[in-house]
């Protein structure tokens, strides 16, 4: 349960960043903050209570004390994407650091919301 | 203003994932493709990691996907950080002493540690994304802590980047043609626990760190070269 709470915390925390503050690299930070949550949500719901990671390295585990791999697997792709994606926001940013020289978002005029 | 109507709008989805989330009891999940997976894994993909056999066997197309993302990602990233003309070099200060030897001789050993890491993927914890991680986290400590050894050849990074994918592809595409359907296991499943085994997992694990790693130091070495 905590587990829940917390993961789901960190989105939240994650979209008051991007909803509220108005420099573009706190932005991004709240976007990966978002991102993180999301990943450790998924990763709590396929848990087994006193489960192991589901590899059967020797023959005494069972197949019932085993975690869902499928979660696993969704979040072990998504977090190489979600480095990539992290990085391709930056250079949009660099971008725009050199066309208006702030990352003010009041200042960049068609960013306004 | 624009704080108070965030805070709202994040109540009010607060609300909604609470009352999905009562639905499901911690600690006790109830999904039966867990348990086909786990039960049948070892069976059919002949790999004892089973988070491995999802990603690369049963759900490999969706893997296929992710990798296109990822090549994507990193194609944008040099578009837009592309800029006309030759930018001058820069004079970088020379690293000290200490921190350029030990980066000399820490790099390889963190491209061995990632390289192991791959190629165990079907066996241990670990696989191809987190191998390409690893390797690409060596080429940042060298960007950053040896100024002397220059830039790297961007071109092999890109000529890497490709023939992995193709491998992946072309592995695909003989599972076409000898079982029926795209990514069909046609080697020989071996022995679980052994080095050689699983058929064609570990073959497309190591064109997947191979992928990963080229790719992530790419983005890198541009971000760095801006900056």
């Amino acid at each position: 349960m905590i587990y829940y709470v917390g993961s789901f915390g960190l989105i939240i925390i994650g979209l008051y960043i991007v909803l509220t503050k108005r420099n573009l690299i706190k932005v991004i930070i709240g976007l990966d903050l978002f991102e993180t949550g999301i990943f450790l949500l998924l990763i709590c719901t396929g848990y087994v209570k006193g489960g192991t990671a589901p590899i059967f390295s020797n023959a005494k585990l069972t197949s019932a004390l085993m975690v869902d791999p499928v979660p696993q697997a969704l979040v072990l792709t998504a977090i190489v994407i979600g480095v990539a994606t992290l990085a391709l926001a930056l250079s949009l940013a660099i971008r725009l650091y050199h066309h208006y020289g702030t990352l003010d978002l009041r200042k960049i005029r068609e960013l306004k919301w | 203003m624009r704080k108070i109507i965030s805070i709202i709008l994040l109540a009010i989805l607060t609300i909604g994932v609470v009352y999905c989330l009562k639905e499901i009891p911690f600690g006790e999940t109830q999904s039966q493709v867990r348990r086909y997976y786990i039960n049948n894994g070892i069976k059919h993909t002949g790999a004892t990691n089973i988070v491995t056999s999802v990603v690369v066997n049963y759900r490999g197309f969706d893997t296929l996907g992710e990798v296109t993302v990822l090549f994507l990602a990193a194609i944008g990233l040099s578009a837009v950080l592309y800029r006309e003309g030759k930018r001058q070099k820069k004079e970088g200060r020379r690293s000290s002493l200490i921190l350029y030897t030990g980066c000399r001789f820490l790099f390889p050993l963190i491209l061995l540690f990632g390289t192991y890491i791959f190629i165990h993927g079907h066996l241990t914890p670990g696989g191809g994304f987190q191998g390409g991680a690893i390797i690409a986290s060596g080429f940042l400590l060298t960007m950053l802590g040896c100024w002397k050894w220059g830039g790297v050849n961007k071109i092999g990074f890109k000529i890497t980047e490709s023939i992995a994918g193709l491998i992946f592809v072309v592995v695909g595409l003989l599972g076409l043609l000898y079982g029926g359907y795209f990514l069909f296991n046609y080697l020989p499943k071996g022995v679980p626990n052994e080095l050689f085994s699983a058929g064609i997992i570990p073959i497309i694990y190591v064109a997947i760190g191979f992928k990963v790693g080229s790719e992530l130091s790419g983005v890198l070495d541009n971000l760095i070269e801006e900056s």
